[in-house]
């Protein structure tokens, strides 16, 4: 029996996080000699067994392409494909299969919005609104598009916290306003966005809203229908899936109106030399053979977390957020960078006289893993004008070890640069 | 591998008290150097009396690594003639990524940059200032012949 399978047995039970380390093989790792403690979630988080073993499975027994043949290796690639479809669609509550679209990741997710949904519509005068802790992934896509159709990026601004202003981001909604991008948790700091006040707000001026729910759907349970969101995008590799694979998530009635944006194969209906007819949702969005055995895997990365439930994970992850951040701003010279009231399990800090890439070598040498650095979210680091900083990530397997390991590290940085 | 092979004395002192840090007004030539990995950002100004680097200083904000190298690089090159410090650079480049390299005796405190090399990951924070230097010498070259 899994951790996961034991906890759902027990449900409402505090998660056990040491049995559920078991089910993580690569956490028996060592790392410079010592024991791995594994903090950069955020970043990538680890893959239980289970997935590897439905990946495996999938591979050594029904592997064929999907939608093709009429043998039974496709049939069944096609049920593993299509099931983990349906598998998403409970996950986060959407109505329809037609509204799961499977992606490389989040990046590619935004970029078909805004290839698929804005560059044929959007032009002069138009503005897209995202926010100032976005990631550069959604920021990037959206300079492009303004810069192929003319029309403008706005952006709402943050407090020393770390969090919007809602009042500030209200007052940027108009109806020049025909999207909003804007992240459900910010990766860099951790601040969870008040994105369904935020959808509301923008949906009264008549945009439409895309929330980079990457950094959410680990830490906690996503309702598209209840958020009312337009777009929905997630990745598989930081929600203890493979990498390579991710979701948008549309409204059906939306990703009808929009034309495809890979032409393929899977992705037509009858082609001539003239002209070509395309699929039906969602498959008019997926060109080409699809990552089949990563749909696999990330339907059983939902499996698992839903075993271990996502409130469990929550509450497991906030005990460990105040941990941290008790222990961490009592170091001397240490200040964390990003003290919102809402937070997922992410804690970002500068230690005074010392550069956090100082920080990640030594953490590394003592067997622990943080990610230091911009966190592809440079403006971010710009506003609280610092170059860089540390960050620890928790997931479903962090434990107060783990938390211990990393404040006496962090001393002993203290002791190295004294 | 020893956190004391990366970390020596030489390198915190730098570390704590970069020699050289400031802005060079006017100078003959400058460039800025970008680590888009950890953010780190440097400038180095130079002036030049004919072929030789008479001062030179640079500013910036980076990790222990990349502000030690770049201190002990205006010590190691001031006063160095082009040829020197193109030199000078390789010694250290070969230092910072060859296991053979040669014997470092004669490079003085840069030879203290030496363990980096067990550190792949921070060998571009050492080389940041030199390909910054560089850049500086090379754009006063391509001025001059114009």
């Amino acid at each position: 029996m899994t951790a996961a399978t034991a906890q759902k047995s027990e449900a409402q039970q505090p998660l056990d996080a040491e049995s559920v380390r078991r089910d993580f093989p690569i956490l028996a790792r060592s790392i410079n000699g010592r024991p791995l403690v594994y903090l950069d979630s955020a970043a990538s988080s680890q893959q239980p067994l289970s997935v590897m073993r439905a990946v495996e499975r999938y591979e050594t027994h029904s592997h064929a392409n999907v939608h093709r043949g009429v043998h039974t290796l496709s049939q069944e690639a096609t049920d593993a494909f299509e099931g983990a479809r349906d598998r998403v669609r409970r996950f986060i509550n959407a109505r329809s299969t037609h509204e799961i679209v499977f992606v490389r990741g989040t990046t590619e997710a935004i970029n078909l919005v805004a290839q698929a949904y804005v560059r044929p519509r959007f032009g002069a005068g138009d503005e897209i609104l995202i926010s100032a802790l976005e990631h550069h992934a959604n920021i990037v896509p959206w300079q492009m598009v303004c810069a192929q159709t003319g029309c403008t990026l706005k952006v709402a601004p943050i407090n020393r916290k770390g969090e919007i202003i809602f009042d500030e981001f209200a007052a940027l909604l108009s109806p020049r306003t025909r999207l909003v991008a804007i992240a459900h948790v910010s990766n860099a700091l951790g601040t969870i966005l008040p994105v369904k006040r935020m959808i509301a707000a923008a949906h009264e001026h008549g945009a439409r809203v895309l929330v980079d729910g990457a950094q959410a759907v680990p830490h906690e349970r996503v309702d598209v229908r209840a958020l009312d969101a337009d777009f929905y995008a997630f990745s598989s590799h930081k929600l203890y899936g493979p990498t390579g694979i991710g979701v948008l998530y549309g409204r059906e009635e939306i990703l009808e109106s929009m034309p495809p944006w890979q032409g393929g194969g899977d992705m037509i209906r009858t082609v001539t030399f003239e002209a070509s007819t395309y699929n039906d949702l969602p498959w008019k969005f997926e060109a080409g053979t699809p990552h089949i055995s990563g749909a696999v895997g990330l339907g059983a990365a939902i499996d698992y977390v839903e075993a271990l439930g996502l409130e469990a994970i929550a509450a497991h992850e906030q005990r460990l957020l105040k941990l941290a951040t008790a222990a961490l701003t009592a170091i001397r010279g240490v200040e964390i960078v990003g003290t919102a009231a809402h937070k997922a399990a992410v804690v970002s800090f500068t230690m005074t006289g010392v550069h956090p890439h100082d920080i990640g070598t030594i953490l590394d040498h003592e067997g622990i893993a943080i990610r230091t650095g911009h966190h592809c979210a440079m403006p971010v680091m710009d506003f609280f004008g610092v170059p860089a900083t540390a960050r620890a990530s928790f997931g479903c397997y962090s434990t107060s070890d783990d938390l211990a390991r990393l404040v006496a590290a962090v001393e002993r940085v203290r002791e190295v640069f004294a | 591998m020893d956190l004391k092979d990366l970390y020596r004395d030489v390198i915190l002192d730098h570390n704590r008290k970069p020699r050289n840090f400031g802005r060079l007004d006017p100078a003959d030539a400058q460039a800025e150097g970008h680590n888009p990995l950890c953010g780190d950002r440097l400038s180095v100004f130079v002036r030049l009396n004919g072929d030789r680097i008479e001062d030179l200083r640079f500013e910036g904000k980076g990790c222990a690594i990349s502000t030690a190298s770049a201190s002990l690089m205006t010590e190691a090159v001031k006063g160095k003639t082009r040829a020197a410090v193109d030199a000078i650079f390789h010694r250290v480049h070969d230092l910072l990524t060859r296991e053979d390299a040669p014997a470092a005796e004669d490079l003085g405190k840069l030879a203290a940059l030496s363990g980096v090399r067990e550190f792949p990951v921070r060998v571009k924070c050492a080389s940041l200032c030199w390909h910054t230097l560089n850049a500086a010498l090379e754009k006063r070259a391509s001025v001059s012949t114009e």
